[in-house]
């Protein structure tokens, strides 16, 4: 079962035939727009669910790690050894289970990279809470569960946010690696331009709409993390 | 019969190890690619890192290229490069590589300069080292844990990227997963699952062998450096990307 993109590469079919190909035309966006939109909307899809399913889990998993010590090094070995693991190997351990053209191959595979950066950054966050912060906490009467969610969490609030960001504009990018099982977003008119006799507007007006939507994201996290954070503006200003 | 064994299978096969696109041409195909990727980028990014970090300028650059680079696609580098003059073949794919080897290289080698101790630097200099001495008698020795950890983080990375090659025929052991997922899951399956093991061997196996060239080969007053650098540097990046 291809994917809505791919129906709509091929039913708008091969585009060699054109001598100039150019880099850039318009004519090709104006006229190509829904196929553009459409996989702009799935490119949007993949990227928000992974990172989403990626911070639901993350989150917990690395407030486990900091909270059990003996915890966190089997945690970081496995975020480790998945940093090391190309993305196109992950999708090949994946689809022979999940499916050679299936999203939830993608998903799975972008949801665990995502997690990896967002698990390292909130416990490095978690770790950098002042020891003597703490102390005061404690001394005040904070209980554990009080100081996680009062104290520890809203102080590694911003570099929760950064391996947000992180998370978000590269997963952006590594949707488009999901060509291959027929979920790549954008990817598939790169990939696709390509393979159609290297049609260059094609491949560039998607890269470039791929490229936009990971800045457009990044800054909207940022104005998020602002609105949420007040306390961080006058800092990073 | 199961995926699983049907990758053993397929890895059984001494043909499929063999032939002229087999396992062993294709690893030293991904082995070179990657070794001339990297080369490149150590060529651009430690001059201009070391530079930047011993007149002390340039961080700011240094994130935003690290930046940058996450949100440009692999995949499209690969895909636009071949359209250029450079043309098709390898060094298009070693090109595009070695330009997401860079951002690591630099921000490893600037912080390495950087977090030479302002009063080591203040001796070299009192001692009457001039700007050139000081850096390579002073600031160099004491970065290179940085330079080795950016230099194994950037190949691992190379390494995983190189499999994205398959996407435009460019060879290295992505080749053999694409063709498995050219094949369909009832035929390919096996072949997919097997050229996921290679790659994530082959990738597994350098980190490791990195790692132990630079425990054996650091001097032992150099070692206690940290070797993951801050968040801020390249090290976030997802190998895959």
């Amino acid at each position: 079962m291809p994917s809505k993109v791919n129906d709509a590469v091929l039913a708008w079919g091969a585009p060699g035939d054109d001598p100039r190909n150019p880099w850039f035309s318009w004519s090709y966006v104006s006229q190509n727009a829904d196929t553009l939109l459409a996989a702009l909307r799935e490119h949007l899809y993949l990227t928000i669910v992974a990172v989403v399913l990626a911070t639901v889990i993350a989150i917990p998993l690395a407030v486990l790690a900091y909270r059990v010590g003996s915890l966190a090094g089997p945690i970081l070995g496995f975020t480790g050894v998945l940093y090391t693991i190309p993305s196109l190997a992950l999708f090949a351990f994946l689809a022979p289970f999940t499916g050679i053209v299936a999203p939830t191959t993608v998903l799975i595979g972008l949801t665990m990279y995502a997690l990896l950066t967002i698990v390292r950054n909130t416990l490095t966050a978690l770790r950098q809470v002042p020891a003597d912060v703490l102390d005061s906490a404690r001394g005040m009467g904070y209980g554990k569960r009080a100081m996680l969610w009062r104290i520890e969490l809203p102080l590694a609030l911003p570099g929760i946010m950064t391996g947000l960001r992180i998370a978000t504009v590269s997963t952006v990018a590594l949707v488009t690696v999901g060509e291959i099982a027929g979920w790549g977003g954008l990817g598939e008119l790169i990939i696709g331009g390509f393979n159609s006799n290297f049609y260059r507007p094609q491949i560039m007006t998607a890269t470039l709409l791929c490229v936009a939507l990971a800045l457009v994201l990044d800054l909207l996290l940022l104005a998020v993390g602002r609105a949420i954070m007040p306390w961080t503006r006058r800092r990073s200003a | 019969m199961s995926v699983i064994e049907d990758a053993i299978l397929w890895l059984n096969d001494p043909l499929n190890w063999t032939n002229p696109d087999g396992i062993i041409s294709r690893t030293v195909e991904h082995l070179w690619i990657s070794a001339a990727a990297v080369a490149l980028g150590c060529a651009v990014a430690w001059p201009l890192g070391v530079w930047m970090g011993h007149v002390g300028r340039g961080g700011p650059a240094v994130v935003t290229v690290t930046n940058l680079s996450r949100a440009v696609p692999t995949v499209a580098l690969l895909t636009i490069f071949p359209l250029t003059v450079i043309g098709f073949g390898p060094p298009a794919i070693i090109l595009a590589l070695s330009l997401f080897a860079i951002p690591p290289l630099l921000a490893n080698a600037y912080l390495g300069l950087r977090e030479v101790d302002p009063e080591v630097r203040d001796a070299g200099r009192g001692m009457g080292l001039s700007g050139w001495q000081l850096l390579r008698k002073v600031e160099l020795p004491l970065s290179v844990p940085y330079l080795a950890n950016g230099f194994r983080v950037a190949a691992v990375q190379v390494l995983a990227t190189a499999t994205l090659a398959a996407y435009v025929n460019g060879g290295g052991l992505g080749m053999i997963i694409s063709r498995g997922f050219g094949l369909g899951l009832t035929a390919g399956g096996g072949q997919v699952l097997a050229g996921g093991l290679l790659v994530a061997l082959l990738c597994l196996t350098v980190e490791g062998l990195l790692a132990l060239a630079e425990k054996a080969l650091l001097p032992k007053s150099l070692r206690r450096v940290r070797h993951r650098p801050p968040a801020s540097a390249a090290d976030a990046l997802p190998a895959g990307s």
